[in-house]
């Protein structure tokens, strides 16, 4: 199972990668799967703010639905939209390409609070 | 837990392993679009060794096959194989099945793993016509092997197989083992299913001679999360999901198989009410352009109003767009109705579709 160190997790398996004032959130390996084939990935694209903990998408895979919480509050910047034609991505390279939403961090303090990989990997085994 | 004579040859392949009727069974190996994929495309087995086989045996076999099931199994010759349905007296469905005709004696009932005790209870309550039913369950394997290159693979086994006709069967010997092979599936694609009893090495020597016949077509195995998405497309009914006892075969578009002028059967006075008194639903098919994913037991909706309710639905692995079978009150039910799935509580427009969601020639 893929849990790169330089990530936060949240027990809900979304991951958060801090560059500079900005994150990138994704779903974990793990979650990819458990979900199997990704179908498509709805996330609004007029969505304007994440709240920490609250939904902000679904995540539809061939055998179940799952709703997405952001692991911090945030202004949307940026939503994946590779992922509109290649939501596979998301198993592929759940990590990489396969990333959600970019996010400006309303308060970066949020982000000591989530899982770090030693922890997440404690979670999932 | 159960396991099939395959269980360790799905655990060394990684099969994502799930507890399906008692049974341990891969539900993919890899992904199930791609097992999909694969079976539309080229040709993929699946282990559904979990299936019932019950066999039927006496002088009155004929007699109490037709008793318990609506189709008309007098139709059958040796050699033929027959889709029907049991039902109850109120017409409810007990389950869904296949009938052999091995001879005038002798008929193979291939019954859902689900219900195979279920419906044991049920062929024994109803057998008054003096024949043994054995349950064989346990000794048969069962391989599907589906898919338009299936039959170069299974001529492999058994040469004589291509020429087998859609729902015909023949028995063969392979490596000393008898095999029953017909030309069945559940995936509507050109396919064969391959019953035979042996032991784990046997079987286990049987999976991998098909898969050496297999190798220049790319041939996989496949999961039941496929089995089910393949099914769905053609729009074939699955116990527990379309039809169970508190549905009738009329309303669940399985009127081909319900032979109502055929002598007294278990669930015949109640079918023929049905029809006296018009159909109150209707399984129907819909897809939709919108990008949505519906699943058992989302709402259908007309102008706010519930209308019925899907019992399969997904994304279609080929055509990409959402598709779902759905009990819908009978004045909505016409091909070509505008409805809605209703998702999370929001409307995502539709419509009524003929079947199958993908043309098939098989």
């Amino acid at each position: 199972m893929n849990v790169p160190a330089e990530l936060k997790y949240t027990k809900d398996h979304e991951w958060l990668k801090i560059e500079g004032s900005n994150g990138f959130i994704g779903i974990t390996d793990y979650a990819q799967g458990e979900l199997g084939d990704v179908v498509f990935v709805d996330i609004d694209p007029d969505l304007s703010e994440l709240v920490k903990g609250e939904s902000f998408g679904t995540i539809e895979a061939v055998k179940t639905v799952s709703d997405l919480y952001a692991p911090v509050s945030g202004k949307v910047i940026e939503v994946n939209s590779k992922l509109q034609d290649e939501p596979q991505l998301v198993n592929s390279d759940p990590y990489g390409e396969g990333w959600l939403i970019k996010i400006e961090l309303t308060d970066k303090a949020q982000a000591d609070e989530l899982l770090g990989s030693e922890s997440y990997k404690e979670q999932i085994s | 837990m159960k396991q099939t004579k395959f269980y360790d040859i799905h655990e060394k392949l990684g099969a994502k392993l799930v507890d399906f009727a008692g049974f341990k069974m891969p539900i993919q190996y890899t992904s199930i679009i791609e097992e999909h994929k694969c079976v539309r495309n080229s040709v993929g087995v699946f282990d559904v060794s979990h299936m019932g086989e019950v066999k039927v045996k006496g002088e009155k076999a004929l007699d109490f096959v037709q008793f318990i099931t609506v189709n008309d199994a007098s139709k059958l010759v040796p050699g033929k194989v027959q889709y029907s349905a049991m039902c109850y007296e109120d017409a409810g469905i007990v389950d869904d099945l296949l009938v052999y005709k091995i001879n005038d004696n002798e008929y193979m009932l291939v019954i859902n793993a689900s219900n195979i005790e279920k419906d044991l209870r049920w062929m024994n309550q109803n057998n008054s016509f003096g024949v043994s039913i054995i349950d064989e369950t346990e000794e048969y394997s069962l391989l599907a092997v589906q898919g338009p290159y299936s039959d170069q693979v299974v001529r492999k086994l058994y040469p004589e197989s291509g020429s087998l006709e859609y729902y015909t069967f023949t028995t063969a010997v392979y490596n000393d083992i008898p095999l029953l092979i017909s030309r069945t599936g559940y995936t509507g694609e050109l396919g064969y299913e391959i019953y035979f009893k042996g032991n784990v090495e046997q079987a286990e020597k049987i999976w991998n001679d098909i898969f050496s016949f297999g190798h220049e077509y790319k041939i996989k195995p496949v999961g039941l999360g496929a089995r089910d998405s393949l099914r769905l497309e053609m729009g074939y009914c699955l116990y527990g999901n379309d039809i169970d006892q508190t549905t009738n075969t009329l309303e669940a578009g399985l009127g081909w198989i319900t032979k109502l002028k055929k002598d007294n059967f278990i669930g015949k006075n109640s079918l023929l009410k049905v029809k006296e008194n018009g159909l109150k639903r209707k399984l129907v098919a819909i897809t939709s352009d919108e990008k949505c994913f519906p699943r058992h037991g989302y709402d259908i909706t007309l102008e706010d109003k519930k209308i019925g309710v899907v019992t399969s639905g997904m994304v279609s692995p080929v055509t990409e767009k959402p598709i779902a079978l759905a009990y819908v009150e009978i004045d909505y039910a016409s091909v070509g109705g505008a409805v809605n799935f209703l998702i999370r509580g929001k409307e995502i427009p539709a419509k009524i579709v003929q079947l199958p969601f993908v043309k098939k020639i098989i």
